[in-house]
């Protein structure tokens, strides 16, 4: 198969720069440099020309140490946050033809109501506490469209069930639930209008390691049911061996190393991959 | 009516009170509101010596479009005797010597206050609404930034999941006044607290409301003709109040916006019509309620 029918998101060359900015962030930014502060204007490169693509029903994973950049990638795709420069291409919007970053800010609302779906690590960026868990899946499905309250919460059950949230919770405030109810809340609401793409950034960051791998399951067993592909953000190699198919390493705000996560495991190429590696056994 | 040139002041005011560029800029808002049907229109205006909660926002309006040949209808919650309604009648009678009348079909502006007359307006008549709370989304977000942002991107899901929460709640929506509607597929409004009796009257009708708010100072409105929506689900619709099996003891009235009351003699329970002026006008006619 033409592995390039199977791409449903393309980047290239994301920067995302916080500050003035000056002709040479770029390049005083990043590895060789060591740092992502350019010294002439201290602008911060959060992200610089980063290129990627994700394949349908793909794990991507994402990795690097805490401010190398990875929320600030993610949150940019699902237009949290505005580029600096860069282009991105969906193959679910106008057939891959159109750079999602230079469209109208109707059309991103499109693309973010029915097109993705974002997983935060704080469940309350995602989430709304004085919603009930029902209230808040229904609001993604309101965003997208469908107002049957029969309906809403129907599926609404369907989800949170399937993310094993007790039914009997699903008229309670999220306010009132462990952290990990609230992140299976989350993913509810963020598979509720059967996204293509999905965004998970640190999900299990925070929880209970018992409850981390509960969540991990899930995240896999829902990746293989509904064949969604997920770039899945952490700083934590081991969430990565578990779920990704493929791995990104980030460092400095730029792309170091990717390829297979097995290979990258097992055979890293840059000394910075090597470090990371190492000091996960 | 908007001929400002033939009455002068009078002790030391101002024809309506306002001075000519406060009433320019208020019309000016007016016109823009009334371009951009339910888009909340900010205006500037010095305070006016009036204290809140006496309809400021309607009453800018009302002295900014009135002229001396118009006539005066000024309501609250339906009737022309309530203190607030006699108070803003004076008050614009005073300044600026125009007729009045109770009689809804007689007057060419009505100022109001939680209630839409029960006659329909005509094209040539203006129904001026006094609104506490302009912004619907008031209710889910109380941030004027991001409210600004959820209008700007027609971003009601919020509102919808407040009523979904209602119905799993209650089994049904029980807003009652103020019940969120959209105008013209675009934007919701608040339209100010009269029951959902009166919503379906602001939906593609004759007449021009106009909203005014004085303490957010935000003008807004819906034009003639005009398309206005009230919130609902495909399994819960908006429905208005249910009167039915119930008349007014007064005239008999059958569809009427009733308001409930306790007999004093018999202490039992009766109806009477909200809108005075229209139970009055019954009443000359001979209409009379169960005896
Ligand atoms: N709003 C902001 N203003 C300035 N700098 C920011 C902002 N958000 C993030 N950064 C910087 O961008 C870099 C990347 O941050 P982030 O994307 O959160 O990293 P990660 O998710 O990998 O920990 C960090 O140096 C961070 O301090
Ligand atoms: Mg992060
Ligand atoms: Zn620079």
């Amino acid at each position: 198969m033409d592995a390039d029918e199977n791409v449903i998101l393309t980047v290239r060359n994301l920067t995302k720069r916080y500050g003035p900015g000056c002709p040479d962030c770029l390049t005083l930014t990043g590895l060789a440099p060591g740092g992502n502060i350019c010294p002439k204007c201290q602008s911060v490169v959060a992200c610089g020309e980063i290129n990627l693509t994700l394949e349908q029903g793909e794990i991507l994973g994402l990795v690097g140490e805490s401010g190398s950049g990875k929320s600030t990638l993610v949150r940019c795709l699902y237009f949290d946050e505005t580029v600096t420069a860069g282009e991105g291409y969906l193959a679910a919007f106008d057939g891959g033809g159109s750079n999602i970053f230079a469209a109208t800010a109707q059309r991103k609302r499109y693309i973010r109501n029915h097109l993705m779906g974002m997983v935060y690590q704080n469940p309350l960026l995602g989430i709304k506490p004085h919603f009930t868990a029902g209230g808040n899946v229904a609001e993604k499905l309101l965003t997208a469209g469908v107002y049957n309250v029969a309906v809403i919460r129907k599926r609404a059950a369907a989800l949170l069930s399937r993310t094993e949230v007790p039914l009997d919770r699903m008229d309670d405030f999220p306010a009132r639930f462990s952290g990990g109810m609230q992140q299976r809340v989350q993913i509810a609401k963020a598979l509720a209008n059967n996204p293509p793409l999905l965004f998970l950034d640190e999900v299990t960051t925070g929880l209970d390691v018992s409850v981390q791998a509960r969540v991990l399951d899930l995240i896999k067993e829902i990746q293989r049911e509904l064949g969604i592909a997920m770039l899945v953000v952490s700083h934590d190699l081991g969430v990565v061996r578990i779920l990704a198919d493929r791995t990104m390493v980030m460092k400095n705000g730029r792309i170091v190393e990717s390829g297979l996560t097995d290979q990258i495991l097992e055979d890293p190429r840059h000394p910075y991959t090597q470090l990371l590696v190492h000091s996960m056994l | 009516m908007l001929d400002i040139n033939t009455v002068k002041p009078s002790r030391g005011y101002n024809f309506a009170f306002l001075d000519e560029n406060t009433k320019r800029e208020v019309r000016r808002k007016i016109l823009k509101a009334v371009a951009i049907p339910g888009y909340q229109v900010p205006f500037a205006s010095p305070e006016l010596p009036i204290a809140r909660g006496w309809g400021t926002g309607g009453l800018q309006v009302t002295m900014s479009i009135i002229g001396p040949d118009d006539v005066l209808k000024v309501i609250d919650q339906g009737c022309d005797g309530g203190v607030n309604a006699v108070n803003i009648r004076n008050l614009l009678v005073k300044t600026t010597g125009v007729r009045t009348t109770f009689d809804t079909r007689a007057a060419s502006i009505i100022q109001t206050r939680h209630r839409i007359p029960e006659e329909k307006m005509r094209a040539d008549q203006i129904l001026v609404l006094q609104v506490p709370i302009p912004d619907p989304l008031r209710f889910v977000e109380p941030s004027m930034a991001r409210t600004a942002e959820m209008h700007a991107e027609m971003d009601y899901s919020r509102m919808l999941v407040f009523l979904y929460e209602d119905i799993v709640k209650w089994g049904e929506i029980t807003i009652g006044a103020r019940y969120p509607s959209l105008v013209n597929d675009r934007y919701l409004i608040d339209p100010s607290p009269i029951p959902r009796w009166d919503v379906p009257k602001l939906n593609r009708a004759e007449t021009l409301y106009l909203f005014g708010a004085g303490r957010e100072k935000r003008i807004y409105a819906v034009p003639p003709h005009t398309p206005v929506q009230p919130l609902e689900f495909e399994d819960f619709k908006f429905r208005v109040e249910d009167f039915s099996g119930r008349s007014c003891i007064r005239c008999g009235a059958k569809d009427t916006y009733l308001n409930e009351l306790f007999d004093a003699v018999s202490g039992a329970k009766v109806y009477v019509c909200s809108d005075s002026g229209y139970c009055d006008k019954r009443r000359a006619a001979g209409k009379r309620g169960p005896v």
